[in-house]
């Protein structure tokens, strides 16, 4: 008896014979309209294919490794480590010292987080603690807004409208003020180390303004009633209830906005003034390890020109790599730690 | 037409954990059997070990011999030919989020192979009529998608997308535990009916429900088959102490 | 008594509270400081691109120096095969790992995986450019859109590989198992089940990579290299609307600035709407009344 016909209205057409019971291979009733072939090739198959794009994944750090190791062997024999403390770059007599673009990397990523983490922390607290719920939402879709507009045209908006500005205010105000100490003499052309600095540093903000973000909604709201019970106004119970608990991960988020102003190539290139010297001075021009890769790599005329690049890419890889690393070891330690928060 | 069940000597773990000692049984065709007993033991496994769900679970595995018909699952047949001949309900309704009423009881036909477009619709049309869904649902089959129904008929969707592979058996996991006592009802009387052409297994940590809907009902207790007759036996004359304990409701 | 300790509110002092404001004020300052060139930017690039698109910005290529007129039709029609290279590396690949990780890694090849897939995210655009220059272009002898296409495909994978395993894990359990049910096939249900829920948030994490490596420029200096002319051929050097607004704004000439402008204003409105074009396309998929 076949299972269609009961318990239903008779179906035009003629029914197709069923056998009873499950045959002894296991093969169906409906008439064999189950696809052939051993569904356990096609599981494997498919197992290996997505392997394939896990292993794809590893192979490209391998490759990118091995890339950067290779190509910069001739530097690395004929310059060793003191490539990165010598002072002079000399494409034309082939004497090649890095010491200049770490000096400039080093600089204006300090500056960089010296303009963004008060700023970032700013925005965060603002957000998570202080806002009106209605707002929140806004505000923060706007701070991520800025971490989408590509480093090109931050870079275009910085020649065209920054460094005129500080070259017709700021740079003349903080000479007059501030000249003293050395770090604003000199003449001031907008184009240089704090132009960097400055486009840096808003680029920068969005990352640690987002993480710190997290952090902070990870502090349990325990923490916070504890403080306020005892009476603190809220700055206080900011300070006490949140800040501290979250100051790893805070930490953390300023890491990992180190991490992005290492590695920033565009909008640095377009406004620091691309000359390979050290100057104490913040008006004077400078120069980073991606702004002289990006500069002269499809221009290095000589093998080892383009060995030292490349050891610049190298070196360049391994610290960003490090502090991403140290970044993410600190933003986790308060995030997995705690339980989360239930809201924003 | 459904077809009976014989269990030998069937053993499962959960790694180092033994779940389920030595139980074999035998579950007649075309009637339902009612697994119950207290939480922990072992009834949902055991369910599972006759559709070989229970090893998708890692390092889970099972031994011994469960005959369906004519048909050794443990041995030599590959797990997705066994299920694709055994229905199962979930004690949760889980139909596909993101398919049609429609699309979900021909899910398990489509995804198998199944060509045939005209008569997909009358198979869906069909077990949606089995399992009593077709009239509340048949001005919207693919328009509404299966997780905008109620509980109660998200479970009877979920039925009817077993019975369109046409299995000959049904296996249900607890499957009115998270609907209302009118749904429940509803699917009640769907068991009656169904009994009829499958052979259904269902695990029910509700006595009463087992005596209203199965003439059979087998009692574990930790992992342990402890009786297995009518159910009215059980029920009223049951033969080992501790299962007169459960029914007497002195544990579980 | 009116005056004795129990019958006076408790204050909380002058400074205490000043401070409190303060901080507030502070606080808030620090937004406008930060919302302020996200305007001024968005503001510029409207105000300075609008005036100079025209359709002839938007069909000619690049005039030679000194002639004014011409545009970046080929940069953007370069842009375009770029970024069709790099998705179709990208993207198959971050799904495939995404995939794996989610449903078939023990612990530590996941977290070997999703470690190096870290790394991979962290590396500084600059240097995937060196990387693809190694593997492309001094292997093929020239520049070419497939090198720039392999290093703007190598920077969207993590991305996608991560919002991949996240919506994955994010199908409860319940769903596969019901699947499994029906007797089908782990590698089909993975496909069509468990893909097919996650399919709104594994396209959103395309997006995200897709506008990430939309404006890159580093990358692309000397591997697509740019060009002042058509080019269809993956094999040759290929204009890219991001490098041709660098060209143009460190150039002397003012033409090209202008120029640089409205270049700068289509990329981020290109990349706006390639982002919300897949946003509704991903919409059209789903069924009204799912969640």
């Amino acid at each position: 008896m076949s299972n269609r016909a009961l318990g239903s209205p008779p179906s035009p057409g003629p029914q197709p014979v069923v056998k009873s019971g499950i045959a002894a291979d296991g093969s169906s009733r409906t008439g064999g309209f189950l696809r052939g072939g051993n569904p356990r090739i096609w599981d494997g198959l498919f197992y290996l294919a997505m392997l394939g794009c896990a292993l794809c994944v590893l192979a490209l750090v391998g490759v990118i490794i091995y890339e950067l190791t290779t190509r910069s062997q001739l530097s690395w024999k004929a310059f060793g480590w003191r490539f990165f403390f010598a002072s002079e770059w000399d494409p034309v007599n082939e004497r090649f010292g890095a010491w200049p673009f770490v000096y400039g990397t080093i600089v204006s990523s300090l500056l960089a987080l010296f303009l963004a983490v008060p700023l970032a922390l700013g925005v965060a607290t603002f957000i998570t603690e202080m806002c009106p719920r209605r707002l929140r939402e806004t505000l923060a879709f706007s701070t991520e807004l800025l971490a989408a507009i590509p480093s090109v045209i931050y870079g275009l908006w910085a020649i065209f409208v920054l460094v005129p500005l500080l070259r017709e205010y700021f740079e003349p105000w903080l000479a007059r003020y501030f000249g003293w100490t050395g770090l604003f003499t000199g003449p001031a052309y907008g184009i240089g180390m704090l132009a960097a600095g400055t486009i840096l540093a808003i680029m920068v903000v969005p990352i640690i303004s987002s993480i710190t973000r997290e952090v902070m909604m990870a502090v349990p709201q325990q923490q916070r009633e504890a403080v306020l019970a005892l009476g603190a106004t809220r700055w206080e119970m900011i300070r006490i209830g949140v800040l501290r608990n979250a100051r790893a991960g805070i930490f953390g988020a300023v890491i990992l906005g180190l991490g992005r102003a290492l590695g920033e190539t565009m909008a640095v290139t377009m406004v620091i003034g691309n000359r390979p010297e050290i100057s104490r001075s913040l008006f004077a021009p400078g120069y980073t390890m991606a702004s002289v890769i990006a500069n002269e790599f499809s221009e290095a005329a000589t093998d080892t020109y383009l060995s030292a690049l490349v050891q610049v890419g190298l070196a360049l890889f391994l610290v960003t790599i490090i502090v991403n690393i140290l970044a993410q070891l600190l933003v986790w330690s308060v995030t997995r730690g705690m339980p989360a928060r239930g809201h924003a | 037409m459904g077809v009976g069940i014989k269990v030998e000597r069937l053993n499962a773990w959960f790694g180092n954990v033994q779940a389920l000692h030595d139980i074999s049984m035998e579950i007649a065709a075309n009637h339902a059997t009612a697994i119950i007993g207290p939480s922990g033991c072992g009834k949902s496994t055991f369910v599972r070990c006759l559709n070989r769900m229970h090893e998708t679970i890692p390092e889970a595995r099972a031994s011994g011999k469960v005959r369906i018909g004519d048909l050794d699952i443990y041995n030599g047949t590959a797990a997705v030919q066994v299920r694709r001949r055994i229905g199962m309900v979930f004690q949760k309704p889980n139909p596909f989020p993101t398919m049609s009423i429609y699309d979900n009881v021909a899910a398990g036909l489509k995804l198998n192979g199944f060509r045939d477009r005209k008569r997909l619709g009358e198979i869906v049309e069909r077990s949606l009529k089995l399992s009593a869904l077709w009239d509340e649902v048949k001005d919207s089959l693919k328009k509404k998608s299966g997780a905008s129904l109620s509980g109660g008929q998200q479970q009877r969707l979920c039925i009817a997308r077993a019975l369109a592979v046409e299995p000959e058996v049904l296996l249900m996991d607890e499957p009115c535990s998270a609907l209302d006592p009118i749904s429940t009802g509803k699917i009640e009387e769907l068991i009656f009916q169904l009994k009829e052409n499958f052979t259904i297994v269902i695990v029910t940590h509700n006595m009463q429900q087992a005596s209203r809907v199965a003439e059979f009902t087998g009692f574990f207790l930790l992992g342990k088959l402890i009786e297995f007759d009518r159910t009215e036996k059980i029920f009223t004359t049951p033969s080992d102490k501790r299962t007169e304990d459960y029914i007497t409701g002195r544990f579980g | 008594m009116p005056n004795s300790p129990e019958s006076r509110p408790i204050r909380v002092s002058f400074r205490r509270r000043s401070m409190n404001h303060l901080v507030t004020l502070a606080a808030a300052t620090a937004v406008l400081l930060v919302l302020l060139p996200l305007t001024a930017i968005f503001a510029y690039l409207v105000y300075k691109g609008v005036g100079s698109l025209n359709w002839a910005f938007l069909t000619q290529i690049p005039k030679p120096v000194g002639e004014p007129g011409g545009g970046m039709a080929n940069a953007i029609a370069g842009s375009a095969l770029i970024l069709l290279i790099a998705s179709a590396m990208g993207v198959p690949i971050g799904i495939g790992a995404g995939i794996y990780l989610a449903e078939y890694a023990s612990n530590r090849m996941g977290d070997l995986v999703r470690f190096t897939a870290d790394v991979l995210n962290g590396v500084p655009s600059i240097v995937v450019g060196i990387v693809a220059y190694g593997v492309v272009v001094l292997a093929q002898g020239h520049f070419s859109a497939l090198a720039g296409g392999f290093a703007l495909g190598m920077m969207m994978i993590p991305t996608i590989t991560r919002a991949t395993e996240e919506m994955l894990l994010l199908v409860p359990r319940a769903i596969r198992e019901a699947a499994y049910g029906l007797g089908i096939s782990r590698w089909r249900t993975t496909l069509s089940i468990t893909l097919r829920t996650a399919t709104s948030g594994v396209i959103t994490g395309v997006m995200l990579a897709f506008a990430r490596v939309a404006g890159e420029t580093a990358p692309l200096l000397f591997t697509a290299f740019g060009n002042q002319y058509w080019n269809w051929k993956i094999n040759q050097p290929t204009a890219a609307l991001s490098l041709q607004v660098f060209t143009y704004a460190i150039s002397p000439f003012d033409e090209w600035h202008r120029q640089a402008w409205a270049g700068a204003l289509i990329l981020i409105v290109l990349i706006v709407v390639a982002v919300s074009a897949l946003r509704v396309a991903a919409g059209r998929g789903m069924l009204k009344g799912t969640s």
